[in-house]
Formats: structure tokens, C-alpha cells, sequence
């Protein structure tokens, strides 16, 4: 009997790749977001098993608020080149020539005008009807009734009194006139089952999930590493080099750090199941958090 | 053996909670969530009040936008022991409730029924138990919560018991398991009460780690629904999709539906054999057609193919169903469109009774006849759950209108079909002859009062 049982963490598998070629085959023209964080990494990841021997049949879209950590960008285009990827990239030109920034405009607005209509106007520009991405349900209270295949009204606009009803994994992909779905293919995914996936699947993520000694500075109890000149330190402040490491990533002003020894996955792994505090933690200036997400998301926000 | 192995062998268990509303269902997730030392710190924290954890907040996400009237439906909580890991669905009672309740219930194992020992059997405990049984989740538990109201009754809890049998008994639930609790103090939710000695079995989590579900699992009948067709580099052809259940094997006669073509499974995603729930790519000996919307089977065991469906519906739009009104129906891969041909009656949830009607309206359940556009390769909900299962969507409004379960045909139809269904044909007989619509709505009134005694 036991030859037949199977395992929780490849059922989530199985489910997360029935979900993503259900939105390759019932829409025209779907995305995945590439977010360049574990979570995207692991939802490439299963796109390509999802198809293979075949490739990709959509392109990646990155959407670029131009603050992200340098080795993010690094890695996002080293993976591009290796495996051949159509990787779109998208920044919100009008932001950038007024130089919308964290530090000036502060996280809310900031987050708005180069993420959120950012990721609007290209998903006009390319008339993209269906954006893959990778959110979790367990990341947040808000997430946690969200649909997998979760309707946008014309304008991206997310309307929770108009969510539609999902039962087993028959999923509604109808679309009316102007609308557009956001997938979640790792909806039922925790963020320890992302790590013990990446282990055993020997899934590449971003360094700076791992500790290394790297160049941070303290504001309230919260280490910012200062990726690059553009960081504003404090008159006389000097970064110091701490051993820290990400468990989320964003743009770097606004994610918080770890102090933290765990260089390889088993490690990351075993700092999780000893700390007792959740995920979003780490991040203070939690740019998701800054207005409720419940609001960002009827924005268009994803 | 390392965390990481020990991890990615846990058996999955998806359960979720109801009962009427204040029996403790937010006290009991949160007892279950802190006691198995789910929660985080931080959360942990943010739900205190005069250092007493509130388990209704720790839930909050879902309260915060009750009160900004936004649309609660189901929300998923995760957890794990050393044994399983957990995902429950959340279904908060409320108007809406038959909904919500059958779309956490789809994905289920076992419901967790509350019942408040000092109430007993009420309404909402066999609506509950009828939309879970309904909804193909055969394991149940009955928590009798509040315990320390009644003293602790063995007497009180077998009361209960028996009055739960006695209305069980018409349920198509095999595993129904009874456990007195108290979730305040967290007796029988995770440890063991020692207030309750005459208990002889389990606490609420040990059961949840153990039930047997392994053999709920249909591995007879191979069904493979086609999702895509991939090609590869070298021209081959690859049929994807998820096995809803049985068993393939490298060398299998399969058919390929409704066409009913032939051939052999030559290879299948780098193994010999797969099987439900895995998602798979299988290649062909034969350049039989095949595309999405087909489903594989095994030659000798091959599901219905038939463009008439005999199903329960629950209904989930503020539009009524509206008798010979086309919707889109989603099966498995298969996107066509439907006509609700007869309602043959509506289910009194509560009274487990049948009665006439000439409409469905939201969160009403209640049996049809439709005949799709397309010939549907399918089986009966209560044998296959995966290609048992569709939803109708409404054309217009994109929204999905009805849960559906399909109903095996061979069972002889119930005796009150008969009535039921020559009213509706009175229905279209009248409007025939050219009768207008309050006159017919008034006649049929009429005979549906005389056959609902
Ligand atoms: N005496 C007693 N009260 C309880 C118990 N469990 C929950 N309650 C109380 O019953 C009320 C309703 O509980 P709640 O969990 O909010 O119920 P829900 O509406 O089903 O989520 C609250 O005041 C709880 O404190 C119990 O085992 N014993």
C-alpha cells in the first residue's frame, strides 16, 4: 500500500504544476512574474517541470523598481542566460525620471508608483490576460482566503466582494471583457516547505539568503545593509560589516536583515524550525505592509 | 534520518471546522495552533490580552474584514506535527454559510463538527454534516465542546451521541468518531483531559494525526484528464496532465475519450508507473488524436460518456437557476456549454427532506438533469471525486454559479422524482399553450404545495 502513498510535500508538486499548465492552456497570453526571491525561484522551477521536455510557453516579467539588492540582478540574468528564458523587464519610466525612491518619498508611495503601476503598466503594454505569481496563502493573514485563480476586474482592480467560489481544483478561468486572473500556484505551500523543496530539488536562490559578512546599518533595531552609495547614512554613520543574512528580499532600503551563521539550506532550515518568529518579521519597513494589503490589492497590487 | 527527509515524508490530512455558531470553533483552532506550537511568536504576542492569548484574535484576519463588510469566505491555516502536516480550511458561519461550507469541504479528508454539549444536536449540526457528507468527506468528528458546562457528563455526551447516530445513519459517512472536549482549557484538543477519565479514546490531535485515509484513495480506475499536449525538441509528442486516479503503467492499453481511439503508454515522465494525485507527461506508441478535454483510461475500465448529467447542484449565485438557461460547464479539462434541463427537486438540508421546485436559488441544494453540449467522459461523485466534480459558470458575469456532483445512474430513481419531474413538464406543457407566466407560476404553486407533504 505504502508504494502508492504520496508524500505531502510532492503533492503540493503535482497541484502547483496542474495549476500552471491549467493557465497556460485556458489563457491567450499569460506571464510569470519573477520576483528573483525563493518563492519565484522555486515557481520556475516547477513551470519547467510542468512542461518539459518542452519549454517555457510564456515569458518571465521582473518588475525592476531599480532598488533592488545588486546580486539580485545579478543572479535574475545569470538565470535568464543559462536557461534561455524570454525575460521582460519593466520599470516605471515616469517614477524613475522624477526619481521616486524610498528614502524620499517614503515606502508607501514608493512601493505604489514602482511596484504597483509598474506592474499595471506592463501588464498592459504586453496585454498580458493572466499573471503567474508566486504568493503563499500561510505569508499573511490577508492571503489566506486569497483564490488561485483570483479575478482582476477592467483595470486590474480587485474586487473582494466579487471573488469567485473554488471548489477541488476545478478552476474558473473564464474571462469577461477587460479582465485579467493573477495565479497563485504555490498557494498551499509554506515558506518551510519552499526551503525543503529547494534542498531536495537542488533549486538555485539568490546568495544573500545565506549569511555571509555584508555591509549594514542599524535603524531602530533593524539591519539595512547598504548595498550600494545611494543608501543615505546618517551624518558621521559608517556601515559596519555584521554576519546576516534575508529571509525575504525586496528592494534592499526597505528589507530587513538576520544576524545569522547559516550558510547552506539545511542550516537556513534549522534556524527556521528554531526561531519562533514568523517570516515577515525580518522586515519592519515591511513595503507590503505599509498600507493594508487588502488595499494595495484592489489596487492591482499583486 | 535528517529533518529534511523526515520532512518530505509526511502524509498530508486536509480537514476543516464548522458547527453552529459560538460552539468554540475560533477557540478550538487556536487551542490546536498554540498547543502544537504553531504560532508564531510574534503572532503569538499580537493576540494577548491581559497576557491571556484570544484565540478568536489570533484568527483575525478573517474578523478585521468581517467588519469592514468585506466577503468572508473560507481561509486556509497550515501546520504540521511530527506525524502530518495539515492544511484546514476555515469556513466562517454566516449567511452564506452552504457555500463557503462546500467550497472548504471540496478539498477536505474529515470535517471537525462542533456541538455545544449543553445545546446538543441542532440545526446547523446536520446542515453541516449533510453539506460535508455531500460534499464526499468520509471521516467526521464530532466534538462535543464546552464539556465543563456539563459537568464533564459521560451520561450527557452519550445522549449526544445517540441523537447523532440516529440522524447519521442517512449519511453516506463510514468513520464518524466522537470526542468530548473542553477547548478553553484545551481538554482533549491536543492533551489528554484528565477531568474526563471515562474517555476512553483519543485526544483531538492524535486522531487527526492518525485517521486512516490512505485507502480513501480510488487506485481501480485510471482516469488521466488531458490538460495539453507538449512537444519536445525531437518532435515527440507528450500528453500532460494530472492523474485523478488510478494507476498507469509503461506498457497500459489505454483509450483515449470520447473517441474512444487505442493505444499503449509508452513512457511516462522518466518512471514506470504513476498514480493519483501526481501531475505527469505520457508519451504514446501510437499517433492516435488526442487533445485538451480527452481523458485516458484503460481499455477495459472506461468512465461514462454521455452528454446528460444527473447531479446535485449547490447553488452559489444570487441568480437563481434558471430551468433551460445555458451555462459554461468545467469538468476536469473540458469547457462546454449546458443546459439545465429539469430542477427534480430541492433538498430541505435540515429535514434531510425532499421537495418540489422549479428553481435553485443561492446556497440552495438541490437535484438536475443537464445535457451538455459535448459528450463528458465521467464517473459518479461518490466513486471518483476528481471526474465526478464540475462547476457551472455563468456566461456573463464569469462568476462560478454551481457546484456540481454527478450522481451514479444505475441507482434507481427516488420515488418522489416522479412527481417532481411531471411537474415540471405541467410547467412547460401549460406555457405550450400559450398560458403566461403568473397563471403558470400560480398553477404550479398550486401542485407543488400538494406535493410537498
Ligand atoms: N465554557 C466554555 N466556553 C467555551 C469553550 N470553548 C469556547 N468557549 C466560549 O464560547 C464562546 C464562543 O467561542 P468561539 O470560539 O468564539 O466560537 P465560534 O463562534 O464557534 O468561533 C467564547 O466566549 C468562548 O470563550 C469551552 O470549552 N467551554
Amino acid at each position: 500500500m505504502t508504494r502508492y502513498v504520496v508524500s505531502h510535500l510532492r503533492r503540493l508538486e503535482a497541484e502547483s504544476i496542474h495549476i500552471i499548465r491549467e493557465a497556460a492552456a485556458a489563457f491567450e497570453n499569460p506571464v510569470l512574474l519573477y520576483s528573483i526571491g525563493k518563492d519565484s525561484s522555486v515557481l520556475l522551477h516547477l513551470a519547467q517541470k510542468a512542461f518539459a521536455p518542452a519549454k517555457l510557453p510564456f515569458p518571465l516579467l521582473h518588475i525592476d523598481t531599480g532598488w533592488k539588492f545588486r546580486e539580485m540582478i545579478a543572479f535574475r540574468d545569470e538565470v535568464a542566460r543559462q536557461d534561455g528564458l524570454d525575460l521582460r523587464v519593466w520599470t516605471n519610466e515616469d517614477g524613475r525620471r522624477e526619481n521616486v525612491n524610498p528614502f524620499d518619498h517614503g515606502a508607501q508611495r514608493y512601493t505604489h508608483v514602482m511596484k504597483t503601476v509598474a506592474l499595471r503598466q506592463a501588464l498592459d503594454h504586453y496585454r498580458f490576460d493572466a499573471a503567474i505569481g508566486g504568493a503563499r496563502r500561510d505569508e499573511e493573514a490577508s492571503r489566506s482566503k486569497e483564490r488561485v485563480f483570483s479575478h482582476r476586474g477592467p483595470g486590474h482592480e480587485w474586487d473582494p466582494k466579487n471573488q469567485r467560489a473554488e471548489l477541488w481544483n476545478v478552476f474558473n478561468t473564464h474571462l469577461t471583457k477587460g479582465a485579467s486572473m493573477r495565479v497563485f500556484p504555490l498557494s498551499n505551500w509554506t515558506e518551510l516547505d519552499v526551503w525543503v523543496y529547494i534542498e531536495i530539488e537542488s533549486i538555485p536562490v539568490v546568495p544573500l539568503y545565506f549569511a555571509a559578512e555584508r555591509p549594514v546599518a542599524e535603524r531602530d533595531g533593524v539591519l539595512f545593509m547598504v548595498d550600494d552609495d545611494r543608501f543615505r547614512l546618517h551624518p558621521g554613520e559608517r556601515p559596519v560589516m555584521r554576519n546576516v543574512r534575508f529571509r525575504t528580499l525586496g528592494c534592499y532600503p526597505l528589507s530587513g536583515a538576520v544576524e545569522s551563521t547559516a550558510r547552506t539550506v539545511p542550516e537556513v532550515i534549522d534556524e527556521m524550525i528554531a526561531s519562533s518568529w514568523s517570516e515577515r518579521q525580518g522586515r519592519v519597513i515591511d513595503y507590503e505592509e505599509g498600507v493594508s494589503m487588502e488595499d494595495k490589492k484592489r489596487e492591482g497590487y499583486f | 534520518m535528517s529533518f529534511v527527509e523526515r520532512y518530505q515524508e509526511l502524509e498530508l490530512l486536509r480537514f476543516m471546522t464548522c458547527g453552529g455558531v459560538d460552539h468554540g470553533k475560533s477557540t478550538l483552532l487556536g487551542r490546536l495552533l498554540v498547543d502544537s506550537r504553531s504560532v508564531p511568536e510574534d503572532h503569538l504576542e499580537a493576540a494577548k490580552r491581559n497576557n491571556e492569548v484570544d484565540f478568536a484574535m489570533l484568527l483575525d484576519g478573517l474578523r478585521a474584514e468581517r467588519e469592514q463588510g468585506i466577503t468572508i469566505d473560507v481561509a486556509y491555516r497550515y501546520f504540521r506535527t511530527n506525524k502530518r502536516k495539515f492544511i484546514i480550511a476555515d469556513a466562517p458561519g454566516h449567511e452564506q454559510y452552504t457555500r463557503n461550507m462546500a467550497t472548504a469541504a471540496s478539498n477536505c479528508d474529515l470535517a471537525v463538527v462542533l456541538v455545544d454539549a449543553g445545546e446538543g444536536i441542532i440545526e446547523q449540526t446536520r446542515r453541516h454534516s449533510f453539506i460535508a457528507a455531500l460534499l464526499g468527506i468520509k471521516h467526521l468528528v464530532i466534538a462535543v465542546n464546552k464539556m465543563d458546562l456539563v459537568d464533564r457528563s459521560e451520561e450527557r455526551f452519550d445522549t449526544i451521541r445517540r441523537a447523532y447516530d440516529a440522524f447519521a445513519a442517512r449519511l453516506e459517512v463510514t468513520d464518524v468518531e466522537f470526542i468530548p472536549m473542553v477547548a478553553a482549557t484545551g481538554e482533549n484538543v491536543v492533551q489528554r483531559s484528565a477531568q474526563m477519565e471515562w474517555y476512553g479514546g483519543r485526544p483531538l490531535l492524535d486522531h487527526l494525526e492518525n485517521v486512516h485515509i490512505a485507502s480513501d484513495q480510488n487506485l481501480i480506475d485510471l482516469r488521466l484528464p488531458v490538460q495539453l499536449i507538449l512537444r519536445g525538441d525531437d518532435g515527440s509528442r507528450h500528453v500532460a496532465g494530472t492523474i485523478a486516479s488510478g494507476v498507469v503503467r509503461v506498457g497500459d492499453e489505454v483509450s483515449v475519450l470520447p473517441s474512444q481511439t487505442t493505444a499503449r503508454v509508452s513512457g511516462i515522465s522518466h518512471r514506470s508507473e504513476a498514480f493519483a494525485p501526481l501531475a505527469v507527461a505520457i508519451t504514446l506508441d501510437r499517433d492516435v488524436d488526442v487533445s485538451r478535454g480527452d481523458m485516458l483510461a484503460h481499455v477495459r475500465n472506461i468512465p461514462t460518456l454521455s452528454r446528460e448529467i444527473e447531479a446535485m447542484l449547490v447553488w452559489m449565485s444570487a441568480e437563481p437557476l434558471q430551468q433551460g438557461r445555458e451555462y459554461l460547464l468545467q469538468h476536469c479539462a473540458v469547457q462546454t456549454s449546458a443546459v439545465v434541463r429539469d430542477v427534480r427537486y430541492c433538498i430541505d438540508v435540515t429535514e434531510l427532506r425532499h421537495h418540489a421546485a422549479l428553481e435553485l436559488r443561492m446556497n440552495e441544494i438541490g437535484r438536475v438533469s443537464i445535457e451538455a453540449s459535448r459528450r463528458i467522459a465521467f464517473d459518479a461523485y461518490s466513486r471518483n471525486r476528481a471526474t465526478g466534480a464540475f462547476i457551472l459558470i455563468d456566461r456573463m458575469t464569469g462568476e462560478t454559479a454551481a457546484a456540481g456532483m454527478i450522481l451514479d445512474r444505475e441507482t434507481a430513481p427516488e420515488e418522489v422524482l416522479t412527481p417532481v419531474r411531471s411537474l415540471a413538464a405541467i410547467e412547460k406543457l401549460l406555457a405550450d399553450y400559450g398560458l403566461d407566466a403568473d397563471s403558470i407560476e400560480e398553477i404550479t404553486a398550486i401542485i407543488a404545495s400538494r406535493l410537498d407533504r
